[in-house]
């Protein structure tokens, strides 16, 4: 490690607030673009599967009807 | 080569080669990014002019580097919905205009921070800058015509026509240290001839350039898959796939 100090390393040598500044606000933006798809796909996914399940359930007791009325 | 084209244009070939590709990226691609904030922040050493405050090169060129060859994506993209109407590259087209956005986002910003301290101004109307703030409203431009039709063939159209227009600006942006009396300082890395840079900081960097490459490449792929997910949620084929 080239600093001496945890302190040295928030400081650098009084470029701290530009450094982590931007380190920071990085941070934040690669958060966000891997967070957000990821987010709406696992929604996605989960609404399909729910509406098949559904759908499998609608079906099952249609057939159970048709089955009783012959 | 023409398999491998006709193979990525079809959506269910597509949907399961972003599902193996993402759960491989998303590990190594955040490792990287770990190990080369470390390296940069910790273990490099500090420029013997500018002091602690180039360490914002570390995530300050990567997202310039990627945000121009994304255009160049980007616009082949549009090129192959234009010329063969293929859909996937339309759903690219619409994945890459934001990714390339933050990065040039990143960019500006990040450029701006490190100006403050070395120049001693946020911002300047610099050749190099300007140049970057056209791309980010070229990207943003692309944005806005995707979502400002209801008809996606000529929404489609529209964005193409555009990212192919814009290329005009990414040899501009690389030329622009050099064409121009300029503050940015000229690259640092070059592909002939020494590199301007100390290996003790061209490794790092190297190394978050890659880590950049791969970001990219994982949200690209991340909102492909979600646009999939909302195009196809009535197919039959994505349904067998999630049962």
């Amino acid at each position: 490690m080239y600093f001496q100090t945890w302190a040295a390393v928030w400081q650098m040598d009084g470029h701290g607030p530009y450094v982590w500044g931007a380190y920071s606000l990085t941070l934040l933006v690669i958060i966000a673009l891997v967070a957000i798809p990821l987010v709406r796909a696992r929604n996605l996914t989960q609404e399909i599967r729910n509406d098949e399940r559904r759908r499998a359930v609608a079906a099952e007791a249609s057939g159970e009807n048709h089955a009783s009325k012959t | 080569m023409w398999s491998i084209v006709h193979k990525m244009g079809s959506p269910p070939w597509f949907y399961r080669f972003a599902n193996g590709a993402i759960a491989w990226l998303l590990p190594i691609v955040l490792l990287a990014l770990i190990v080369g904030c470390i390296w940069g922040l910790l273990i490099a050493p500090p420029d013997y002019r500018q002091g602690n405050s180039y360490r914002i090169i570390f995530i300050h060129v990567p997202a310039a580097v990627v945000a121009l060859a994304g255009y160049y994506v980007m616009a082949t993209a549009g090129l192959m919905s234009l010329v063969w109407k293929i859909k996937m590259a339309d759903t690219a087209m619409r994945a890459l205009a934001p990714v390339g956005a933050a990065l040039t986002f990143v960019a500006l910003v990040t450029g701006s921070i490190w100006g403050k301290p070395t120049w001693g101004a946020w911002w300047v109307w610099d050749a190099r800058i300007t140049s970057m703030l056209i791309l980010l409203f070229l990207y943003l431009g692309v944005m806005a015509l995707a979502e400002a039709f209801d008809n996606k063939v000529a929404a489609a159209k529209a964005c193409a026509v555009l990212s192919l227009v814009g290329t005009v600006n990414i040899p501009i942006i690389y030329k622009s240290v050099d064409w121009w009396y300029s503050l940015h300082q000229p690259a640092s890395i070059k592909f002939t001839g020494e590199s301007a840079i100390d290996a003790s900081m061209l490794y790092p960097l190297l190394l978050m350039i890659v880590a950049f490459y791969g970001l990219f490449a994982l949200t690209v792929l991340l909102r492909m898959r979600a646009e999939l997910l909302i195009t196809y949620r009535q197919s039959a084929w994505l349904r067998s796939e999630l049962s």
